[in-house]
């Protein structure tokens, strides 16, 4: 298992600073949910992870090794939409990574290797729930749905970090709590690392073992972009210390303060 | 009463409507050619229908006396040859240089502003230099009607692929997708029925430039014909050939979708028959 170190590390577009001085380890089969206002670098800081940006300044340390900057088969993601191919059944969506890896010049699969790899699919399509809808295609599927072949599709890699781009913000309420719970279920028997920005912070503080929550510490109202992001609050989370602290309180009115954030508030930290 | 935008038509109803349109124009071309006729019994402008007809059944079945050909089919075949050469290599063209294009930002830094200026070059101005280029057969029509609709196929197929959400693209990649299998399993099944119906768009324009070609410099071909006849005032001819090619134009637009649907059930949202696999 290896953890991973943020050291020093800043991300700037061109004179616009978004992510600055992040220095911050996570430990292998830790669940990072991650906050913040708008505009707080919480999806830059998911690039950095995945390797989709690189880092401007400082290095990202994935145990012993620098991060690759690009993505690959040890990180998998789900994205809030989009994040299943169109074109393929349920069924090949989650075959596609296998038929990646055991066959670079075709990417397809035939007899034998692919009924071992369909087997592989119907195991992990029932760990989500999906067995029932192998042939069909994602459009034919609810959002739900769409999620769980998702994670389906990304876990069949057996990725050791998992990326979560607010995975449920599409969802209703009912299927959103069904899809916690498995999302929690897979990342134990998994043993995963996972990431998952989310916009609900009753989730965030639901789901993780450590809630990091992303802010502007410095604000020039002559230059906004000037200053970026930093994690202004890293708490670790079990049941006793789901206590919202008074402080974080005003810190994000005093920030963003959209109507989405105050909204957030409002949930506050889950009564059980 | 309902509003009428809200008010739609049963299904009887919508295929009596949706015949209105040609029983009108035959009806009227029928009474504008009587009086015409009733007039000047030789008139060539507007034949009557029998006169179309009998030129029709000669041009079907009686051999031309010099070649032993049956006109209307010797012509078919030959245009229908140069457009689907034409249309096949603008397609491949299209396909090849819009992922070309769209995947691979070197090759789009090196060839999209090069492909976007070739494409504002009209076709008809350097029909002359085909001629002179590779002579007056078949190649230099099958090379007009390409000039014509390749850089519209490709520079609409760079942007298809442009707009595949990037969701997808980072995905496969941590699926463990390479360059070339991203190509092959993500984009260039996406791209079929985007093709199929980029190719649709631009038959019109294909039979364009396959009838300018072969109006001026052919020996046979339907718009060989068209322009031959054109001579002798034979609108008896002309018509039927007309009607002939949209005909054919309507078809071959049919048939690409129905081939579209059948490739791409997901991308035309039918359902697939076969749901157990």
């Amino acid at each position: 298992m290896s953890d991973i170190h943020f050291k020093n590390v800043w991300k700037t577009y061109h004179d616009q600073v978004v992510l600055e001085r992040l220095n911050v380890n996570i430990k292998a089969g830790e669940f990072c949910s991650i906050v913040g206002a708008s505009g707080c670098g919480k999806t830059t800081f998911l690039k950095l992870l995945l390797g989709e940006e690189a880092p401007s300044r400082g290095t990202i340390m994935l145990g012993e090794q620098r991060l690759r900057a690009e993505p690959g088969p040890d990180r998998g993601i789900v994205f809030q939409r989009y994040s299943v191919f169109p074109h393929l059944t349920v069924e090949d969506n989650v075959l596609f990574g296998l038929e990646m890896s055991e066959s670079p010049i075709l990417g397809r699969l035939f007899g034998r290797s692919r009924q071992r790899a369909k087997d592989q699919a119907k195991d992990m399509l029932s760990a989500v729930g999906l067995e029932h809808a192998c042939g069909k295609y994602p459009a034919e599927l609810s959002g739900g749905m769409q999620q769980r072949l998702a994670l389906a599709q990304a876990l069949i890699k057996q990725p050791k970090i998992l990326l979560l781009d607010e995975p449920f913000g599409a969802l209703d309420p009912g299927i959103r709590n069904d899809t916690h719970k498995l999302v929690l279920d897979l990342w134990r028997r998994f043993e995963l690392t996972v990431f998952m920005i989310t916009h609900d912070l009753k989730e965030g503080f639901q789901m993780g073992t450590r809630l990091l929550v992303f802010d502007k510490v410095r604000n020039d109202p002559q230059a906004p972009h000037a200053y970026g992001a930093r994690i202004t609050y890293d708490i670790p989370l079990n049941s006793d210390k789901r206590k919202f602290p008074v402080e974080l309180t005003a810190s994000l009115e005093r920030s963003g303060s959209s109507k989405t954030d105050k909204k957030l508030l409002d949930f506050g930290p889950g009564p059980e | 009463m309902k509003r009428i935008i809200n008010r739609n038509p049963n299904a009887r109803v919508q295929v009596l409507l949706s015949l209105l349109p040609f029983v009108a124009v035959a009806v009227i071309y029928v009474f504008a050619s009587e009086a015409r006729l009733a007039e000047n019994a030789n008139d060539k402008l507007l034949p009557s229908l029998d006169a179309m007809f009998k030129s029709l059944t000669r041009l079907t079945t009686v051999p031309n006396k010099r070649t032993g050909d049956i006109l209307l089919w010797t012509d078919t075949a030959a245009s229908l040859t140069r457009l689907s050469w034409g249309v096949s290599i603008s397609a491949l063209l299209g396909l090849f240089f819009g992922i070309l294009t769209g995947a691979i930002p070197y090759t789009r830094s090196l060839l999209s502003s090069f492909i976007a200026v070739l494409s504002m070059i009209p076709p008809m101005a350097i029909l002359p230099i085909l001629f002179i280029m590779f002579d007056l057969g078949e190649l230099s029509k099958v090379i007009l009607i390409v000039i014509g609709i390749a850089p519209f196929i490709i520079r609409d197929l760079q942007q298809q692929v442009l707009e595949i959400p990037r969701e997808q693209i980072i995905k496969a990649q941590t699926l463990g997708a390479s360059t070339w299998q991203i190509i092959a399993r993500v984009l260039l099944p996406q791209l079929y029925p985007r093709l199929i119906q980029s190719v649709r768009l631009s038959l019109g324009t294909a039979w364009l430039f396959l009838i300018a070609a072969e109006a001026i410099a052919a020996t046979d071909g339907l718009g060989y014909r068209i322009f031959l006849v054109r001579r002798y005032l034979a609108m008896d001819v002309i018509l039927p050939y007309v009607a002939w090619i949209t005909l054919l134009a309507y078809l071959s637009d049919t048939v690409l979708l129905k081939l579209s649907q059948h490739i791409s059930p997901w991308f035309h949202g039918t359902q697939r028959k076969d749901a157990s696999a």
